[in-house]
């Protein structure tokens, strides 16, 4: 009884087209059938915010989007912001503030801050904290990843940096 | 979509309506914001238009969830859900909201908020039809708006929540509106709480007598985030706080 439908989409640059189930999310598409597994999922009803991509430049839970909702969309995950192996300049800042340690929420945060600093390239510390608010961290206490974008927006901070 | 991953719903049919065109808009109208359907709620929050002329919403959006659910969260899915701790529903209900459905057989029909929400989840709407528009009435000069919430987590649903419009003219409230969420299968108005401000000047015992007859009118349930008494408790808080505050922001200016 299940029907498959066409979807074409483009992800960090490239285009795909595929033949999927309408059932299946766009964080399993990307991962199962993309092969992009830096799109991690943690508790798949969009609280943790580990799925987190950029669906035509805005922040949204994979988890919570079928494939099939984003034809025609431009997805960014997080395997789309280094540079042919070359960290980008928040993945940098990530690095040298300690903000992670499994790294499980990683490609999150990463994406939830992108499209941060696209809209607001010099946040104030509060604003930081209040975007980052919809994603979980179980190791790090936050003020590492709190330490780093700061530092990537070359904004001052009060966040211990992490150790 | 949390629905269906946790398996608590398993449609037969699913119907994208991002495919639809032509139901994410923000219009004025005469005397009402006419919002569509698929607006998002992110867009809701940035609108200059509802900023200036529905700022109980205004208020309301910073408080559904976080960004990225924001970003992809609609006015008619909130709606349509009607879960009993939205902020949505219980803006449309404090503000007497219109809600546009329509059906392939009957058309077209409007269905004021206070007969919309009907219980947990459920609404006045029928199986065939569809939300297309809630209409937001535009508030009064004078009018000052406050949304207050106790949440175990910043972002969560909100534990508890009072949403105040209060409208004052020569130093005496003129219009009081009170809606009280997480307290019953429903957004619940206070009605009573809205009579005893009406026609009385703004004072510390009227939002507190108010406070008082909104958590004494409601019923809240007792879970592991907190009893019936402590919820209770919090409802006379909050309309209290928002009170104060909407009445502070009233006034002409
Ligand atoms: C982690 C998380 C936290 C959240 N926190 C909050 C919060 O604090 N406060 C809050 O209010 N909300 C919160 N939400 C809910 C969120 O803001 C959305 O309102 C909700 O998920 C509805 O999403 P949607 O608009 O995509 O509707 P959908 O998920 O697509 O639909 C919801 C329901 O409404 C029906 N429906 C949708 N559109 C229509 C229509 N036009 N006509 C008829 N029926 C329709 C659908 O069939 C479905 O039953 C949260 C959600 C998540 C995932
Ligand atoms: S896996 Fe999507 S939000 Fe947790
Ligand atoms: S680094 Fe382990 S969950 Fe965040």
């Amino acid at each position: 009884m299940t029907d498959t439908i066409d979807v074409e989409l483009t992800v960090n640059g490239t285009r795909h087209v595929a033949n999927v189930e309408p059932r299946k999310t766009l964080a399993d598409f990307l991962r199962d059938d993309l092969e992009l597994t830096g799109t991690h999922v943690g508790c798949e009803h969009g609280v943790c915010g580990a799925c987190t991509v950029l669906i035509d430049g805005q922040a949204a839970r994979s988890c919570l989007t079928f494939a099939v909702q984003v034809r025609g969309a431009q997805i960014t995950t997080i395997e789309g912001l280094a540079n042919d192996g070359q960290l980008n300049p928040l993945q940098q800042a990530m690095v040298e503030s300690h903000g992670f340690q499994c790294g499980f929420c990683t490609p999150g945060f990463l994406m939830q801050i992108t499209e941060l600093l696209n809209e607001n390239p010099s946040p104030t510390e509060a604003e930081v904290r209040e975007a980052l608010s919809g994603n979980v961290c179980r190791c790090t206490g936050y003020q590492s990843i709190v330490a780093g974008v700061l530092r990537a927006a070359g904004q001052p901070s009060t966040a211990n940096s992490g150790h | 979509m949390p629905l269906l991953a946790l398996r608590l719903a398993s449609p037969a049919v699913l119907i994208d309506l991002s495919a639809v065109p032509g139901l994410d808009y923000i219009e004025r109208n005469d005397g009402h914001v006419a919002i569509g359907a698929m607006t998002r709620e992110r867009t809701v929050e940035r609108s200059e238009v509802v900023g200036s002329l529905v700022p109980l919403l205004t208020e309301a959006m910073p408080l559904i969830g976080h960004l990225a659910i924001r970003n992809r969260g609609t006015v008619g899915g909130s709606t349509a859900h009607a879960d009993p701790s939205a902020e949505i529903p219980a803006v449309a209900l404090a503000l007497d909201a219109d809600i546009v459905v329509t059906s392939a057989p009957r058309g077209e029909r409007t269905v004021p908020a206070a007969e919309f929400f009907q219980g947990f989840f459920t609404t006045a709407l029928e199986p065939d039809e569809a939300l297309v528009e809630v209409r937001f009435p535009v508030a009064q000069p004078g009018t000052g708006v406050a949304f207050e919430e106790a949440t175990r987590r910043h972002g969560d649903f909100a534990m508890v929540g009072a949403a105040a419009s209060v409208r004052t003219e020569d130093g005496r409230i003129a219009d009081a509106r009170i809606v009280t969420i997480g307290v019953s299968d429903t957004p619940v108005r206070c009605r009573d709480a809205e009579q005893e401000l009406v026609g009385s000047a703004p004072s510390a015992e009227a939002f507190e007598q108010s406070g008082s007859l909104a958590a004494g009118a409601c019923d809240p349930p007792s879970d592991l985030h907190g009893t019936t008494a402590y919820r209770r408790h919090l409802i006379h808080v909050l309309v209290r706080r928002a009170l104060e505050k909407s009445t502070s922001r009233s006034g002409d200016k």
